[in-house]
Parts: structure tokens; C-alpha cells; sequence
């Protein structure tokens, strides 16, 4: 596991390759690769240039604005940061458990959630990918070209995100910055004509779903070999499930197994987090590297989010989603999958099963409930953890006696993904960026690897006209020797 | 999935993030044009809708309409605002998880087959997007014009 990459012995005289931003990947990234004069790469790192400034952003508000408050980090996934601050603010009002009108209608907020951010990145961002090909025009290769050619997978995909946003809507209250979960509770239950309402699209985004994971599966066959390998690297894994190991993307003990599968540790109560993840800062990158701390530094990072998940939990309690978790393990043949374009089969089996979820919830008379909120003595402290989309998600806030927020913090789905990133993008490098010339193809396969993370590196900010790419190659005297620029209208000029 | 009683024949679509500086203009301005309408009948036949970014399903709230403006944050416009009619359009901002209001009315255009109702932008000039800093003060000089300059068209935003 330990890579002899990331840190050159004389970067100084090693040829640069720096590819910026990346694209549909959330915020600015850039991937620096160092050649030697043999054209063999000897170092690989995905920077994260941007400073994010969560904590600063959150520390001096009441801890009772956190569920609203912090859904303004993350335009991608607000849901998942309004549930883990809810969950954390329950500890800090005492609640030491929900009612079930309470429990279930976040649940039911988050599949929603899990669910319009899966068929997102599916039907968005990878398809094209997965379905033309990395060395395909990539002017076509985007959602157009998938709709050119693919008119009704297209259109399912904008269906079960707007679906999964309904979902959001109703649970929340609102379409944006909704106050569904609060301290201790939620805010309002669901009436019987809402409950209808999402009922009656149910049966068919089911469907949708399922053929959204025979198609995953059908590409994943086609070039079995091929997507086996891609990027594929021994990892670690890491994720929270339920105390009978079912899948859980809510609730849960946290499970840690090595490469192997053998267990780190299992069924930890997420609010000891700290006794057994640490994170270590490296000068090159703003975003942090967490790390079991049994296992170390070196060969303690690990991955979560949906090939984490699967791997990681002993079944699914609804049906449709088990039975392809079954298939799904079998290519691992005892051993975890360890195939980073998995990533994408695994995703649409929880997109299935948030689908089955969501049926099997909106049948339950508890989402009419009336009682809304516990509360109980008043903590100095709270920790919330939940499966967001791209994976675990920590919050831990600290307050004084006013109930201000002193202390807060958080570990993200992407940073703790961070050091597998890196390893990803180094076997991809290693494997294809050879040191031929610079080309499309061959960046791409470097986005393709971090894609198949889905990883969000910033916030909701989008000022329209910035998303060129640029890919400048320098020798190992830092002078420019190639360049090659992506504008926003999706040509790439050579500008050297 | 949108039903079209439900729809109000005109749509305003803001975005952007209230916590993220200027950027928060979008969603401004959706609170002042909500406000207005509450008081006045002069929106009667306009939907507001406001979200974080503009994202594939979006083509859907465009779906019964006769006329789309999109309201968003700039920094390549001159101030206070520009106005420009949209196009379709597949840029490459398909590739990220946030669109552009041309990529969008191009989804539209794919997924129902038809053309898209004829869409504005409204861009306000921003100057700076920090996580949890306030809107600036030349930022909300251009909000109030164009906010002036939206209720002066009133439900006429097709005049555009």
C-alpha cells in the first residue's frame, strides 16, 4: 500500500506536468505529475488549492442555526451536512434518541438525497465515460451526447435526480436551505396528499433504477479486464453500518476492514471517532489526510463512499439492492472489490436500494406522526456522523454556556478519500502517462480516476465564464515546454 | 412530473449561495421579488424559483412556460447588470456539477423534443464569493437596479 511516488527523491530534476482544474469534478482541483528524463513518472499529487474555511465560517453561531447554517458549505450536498449537524445538535440538546415520526423522515430526507446526487454523477458526469469510451470526442462525451444517443437513459437520469429532489421538497419543506431537521427532531411531519404525491412516481423510479444497474453492469462486462484494473489500488475501507451489519447510510457503528477484509475495528460508537482516525497535513495540499491510527500514516488511509459500503456491509435489507450486492461481491471472489471504476457498479446498487427504501418508507404511518422532538439536559458537546453520497461525513461541535458554537469540526466524504485519490491518479500515471506527448486521451484517464470518487472539493460558488482547463507540462527547471488549454466552449488549443 | 396548473406561465429562476458574498445576489434578489409579489399583484403570472446552482433537473421547472429569466451573480459583465437573450447551447459547463442557464434550455430541448420558451439572462456584476463574508456594498447598489429594473417590466419579463 505504501506509494514510492508521491515524493520524489530529486523532483528538481524532473519534468512537471500540471493539469488544471479538473473537470466535472466540484470546485478547482490540479494534478501535478513529475517526469524523470526517462518520461517515467515519479510523482503524482492532486492538489487542493482552495482553502475551504468551514470551521471559521461556522465557529461564534448558536448551535441551534448549525442544521441551517451549514447547508450553505456544499451546493452539492447541503443534505448531507443539514443531517450530520442535526444528528450532532441531537447530542448537544440530550436526545439521546428520536421519536420515529423523526427518525423516519430523515431517513427519508437522506435516500432522497443519496439518490438524486447518485443519478447525478451517474447519468451526468461518468456515463459518458463509461458508455463512449475515454478516448471519445469529448464534446460528445458529455449528458448531450449521451442524450443524442441514448435519448431515454437521458432522460431517466433527470427524472430520478428530480425525483430524489422531490423527495428533498417534502421531507424539508423547502426546495433550498429547508429547516426538516432541528435539534432534537424535525420540524414537520408529512400529510397524507405529500405522501400520495411521492407514491405515485415510486413504482417507476424503481424501475429506472434497476435498469440503471443492468446498464452499469453491462458496461463494467464489456471490457471486464480492463475496468477490473483501471486505477485499481489495495485499499483500506471504511464505513458506518447498522448492529447487525446491514447497510446503513444513516445511523450506525463505524466498520474498518483492510485490503483483505479482515477487520481494523467494527461497531465503533462514531462519537470516539477521534480514538481512531487522525488526519496528518502535507504542505502540497490544503485538504488534510486522515488515517487509521492503528495502522499509521503510511498505510493507514483508506476509502469510503459507495464501493466502501458495499464492501464493507454483511447485507442490504431491502431485496432488489441484495441480490446485486451478491453479484457484486462474486468478481471480488472472497476479497474486497478493489476496482476504483466499481465505484460507479456500487453506486447505482445503493441508488436501487435507496429507490426500495423510499417505497418502503412512504408505507409507513409514522411519517404522519405528530411527535416531533426530544430533548434532554444540555451537552457541552455533539458529535454527528452520517453516509453522506461520496461517503462518511463527521461533524463535531463544541459550545460555551450560551450555546455558541466555540469549536467546530469536520472531516469531509472527500478528505477522507484524499490519499486514495492520490494513489488512483499514481496508478493511472504510472500505467498510461508514460511520457508520450501530452494528450486528451491520456489527461482524461486521469480524470476518469478521480471521477469515479465524486469528489466535491468546494462550495456552491459558480461565476459563470470560469471553467477552463489547462494543462501546462515544464521541465525540471520549471520552464514551460508544452501547454494545452480547454475553454469554456470545450476547445483545446495547444498554446505553446 | 410538473403539472401544468400548477404552473404559472412565466418563471424567474435565480441561484447562488446566501453565505458565499456576492454570490448571494441570485438568491437576494429572489427574496425581493418574493416580497414584492406578496405585496402587490404585479407578478401575479410569474413563478420565482431559487436554487444553490443550476443542475439537469431544472430543465423540468422550464417545462408549461412562455418566458424565462434567469437571474445569477457575474464577474465578467459590466455594472450594474446585463440583460442578453439565451440560446440554447452545449458548453462545456455540462461537465461539472454546476450549469449554465444555455446548457439547461439545451437539456430541455433534448429531453422533451421541443424548443425551449424563450429565455433571458439577468447578469448582476459581484465582485467577491468568500465563504461567510457579507454581500458587497457595489454588489448591493446593483441589486436595488436591477431589482428596479425587473418589477419596471412587471410580468412583461418577455419584453425583455
Amino acid at each position: 500500500m505504501p506509494s514510492t511516488l508521491e515524493t520524489a527523491k530529486n523532483p528538481q530534476q524532473l519534468e512537471r506536468i500540471v493539469i488544471e482544474p479538473l473537470t466535472r469534478v466540484e470546485g478547482h482541483g490540479k494534478v501535478t505529475l513529475l517526469q524523470d528524463a526517462n518520461h517515467n513518472i515519479r510523482q503524482a499529487r492532486l492538489h487542493i488549492t482552495e482553502f475551504r474555511g468551514f470551521e471559521k465560517f461556522i465557529q461564534g453561531r448558536p448551535y441551534w442555526e448549525l442544521p441551517v447554517l451549514v447547508q450553505r458549505l456544499c451546493g452539492i450536498c447541503p443534505v448531507s451536512h443539514h443531517l450530520a449537524a442535526a444528528k450532532a445538535t441531537d447530542m448537544i440538546v440530550g436526545a439521546s434518541e428520536l421519536t420515529p415520526t423523526a427518525e423516519k423522515i430523515r431517513r427519508l430526507m437522506h435516500f432522497g438525497q443519496t439518490l438524486q446526487s447518485h443519478a447525478l454523477h451517474f447519468f451526468h458526469l461518468c456515463s459518458p465515460d463509461l458508455l463512449f469510451g475515454f478516448d471519445d470526442d469529448v464534446r460528445h462525451r458529455n449528458i448531450v451526447g449521451v442524450i443524442e444517443d441514448s435519448p431515454e437513459i437521458a432522460k431517466q437520469g433527470v427524472l430520478l435526480r428530480k425525483y430524489g429532489q422531490e423527495v428533498i421538497r417534502v421531507t424539508s419543506g423547502k426546495r433550498i436551505h429547508g429547516t426538516g431537521a432541528i435539534p432534537g427532531g424535525i420540524n414537520k411531519s408529512l400529510s397524507t396528499s405529500e405522501i400520495h404525491y411521492l407514491q405515485k412516481d415510486i413504482a417507476q423510479i424503481i424501475g429506472w433504477a434497476q435498469e440503471a444497474v443492468e446498464l452499469v453492469k453491462k458496461i463494467f462486462f464489456e471490457h471486464y479486464d480492463y475496468h477490473l484494473a483501471f486505477a485499481s489500488i489495495d485499499s483500506n475501507m471504511m464505513s458506518v453500518v447498522g448492529a447487525d451489519g446491514a447497510f446503513e447510510l444513516y445511523d450506525g457503528g463505524l466498520r474498518a476492514r483492510d485490503y483483505q477484509g479482515k477487520p481494523i475495528f467494527d461497531h465503533i460508537d462514531y462519537r470516539n471517532y477521534n480514538d481512531y482516525i487522525r488526519e496528518s497535513v502535507k504542505n502540497w495540499s490544503y485538504m488534510k489526510f486522515p488515517f487509521i491510527t492503528s495502522i499509521g500514516q503510511e498505510n493507514g488511509w483508506y476509502r469510503v463512499g459507495p464501493l466502501a459500503r458495499v464492501n464493507n456491509c454483511d447485507f442490504f435489507p431491502t431485496p432488489l439492492a441484495e441480490t446485486q450486492r451478491k453479484e457484486f461481491m462474486a468478481i471480488g471472489d472472497g476479497l474486497p472489490v478493489q476496482s476504483t471504476l466499481a465505484f460507479h457498479w456500487a453506486r447505482l446498487i445503493e441508488l436501487l436500494h435507496c429507490t426500495e427504501a423510499i417505497a418502503e418508507l412512504l408505507c409507513d404511518s409514522d411519517l404522519i406522526g405528530k411527535d416531533l422532538r426530544n430533548k434532554g439536559e444540555l451537552q457541552c458537546c455533539g458529535t454527528g456522523v452520517i453516509e453522506a453520497p461520496r461517503g462518511t461525513l463527521f461533524h463535531h461541535y463544541e459550545i460555551d454556556d450560551q450555546g455558541i458554537v466555540e469549536k467546530a469540526s469536520l472531516i469531509v466524504s472527500t478528505t477522507n478519500n484524499n490519499q486514495a485519490m492520490n494513489e488512483s491518479i499514481r496508478k493511472v500515471a504510472n500505467q498510461y502517462l508514460d511520457g508520450n506527448q501530452l494528450s486528451e486521451a491520456l489527461l482524461n484517464q486521469v480524470e476518469v480516476a478521480i471521477r469515479a470518487y465524486d469528489p466535491c472539493l468546494s462550495c456552491a460558488t459558480h461565476a459563470i465564464g470560469k471553467m477552463p482547463m489547462e494543462i501546462n507540462l515544464l521541465n525540471d527547471q520549471n520552464e514551460l515546454i508544452d501547454r494545452l488549454e480547454k475553454r469554456v466552449t470545450g476547445q483545446i488549443n495547444r498554446t505553446f | 412530473m410538473t403539472d401544468p396548473q400548477a404552473c404559472a406561465p412565466k418563471l424567474i429562476f435565480t441561484w447562488g449561495n446566501p453565505s458565499r458574498g456576492d454570490d448571494a445576489l441570485g438568491p437576494a434578489m429572489f427574496d425581493l421579488l418574493e416580497n414584492h409579489k406578496l405585496k402587490t399583484s404585479k407578478l401575479d403570472e410569474v413563478d420565482l424559483l431559487t436554487d444553490f446552482q443550476l443542475q439537469i433537473e431544472h430543465a423540468v421547472d422550464l417545462e408549461h412556460r412562455e418566458c424565462v429569466l434567469f437571474v445569477d451573480a457575474g464577474v465578467s459583465c459590466s455594472a450594474p447588470f446585463e440583460v442578453r437573450r439565451l440560446e440554447a447551447e452545449r458548453d462545456d459547463s455540462f461537465t461539472t456539477h454546476a450549469m449554465s442557464p444555455a446548457a439547461v434550455l439545451a437539456v430541455y430541448r433534448q429531453i422533451s423534443q421541443h424548443e425551449p420558451p424563450p429565455a433571458y439572462l439577468l447578469t448582476i456584476r459581484a465582485y467577491a464569493f468568500g465563504l461567510g463574508r457579507a454581500m458587497s456594498e457595489p454588489a448591493k447598489e446593483n441589486l436595488q437596479k436591477a431589482y428596479k429594473f425587473i418589477i419596471k417590466q412587471g410580468s412583461g419579463i418577455e419584453t425583455l
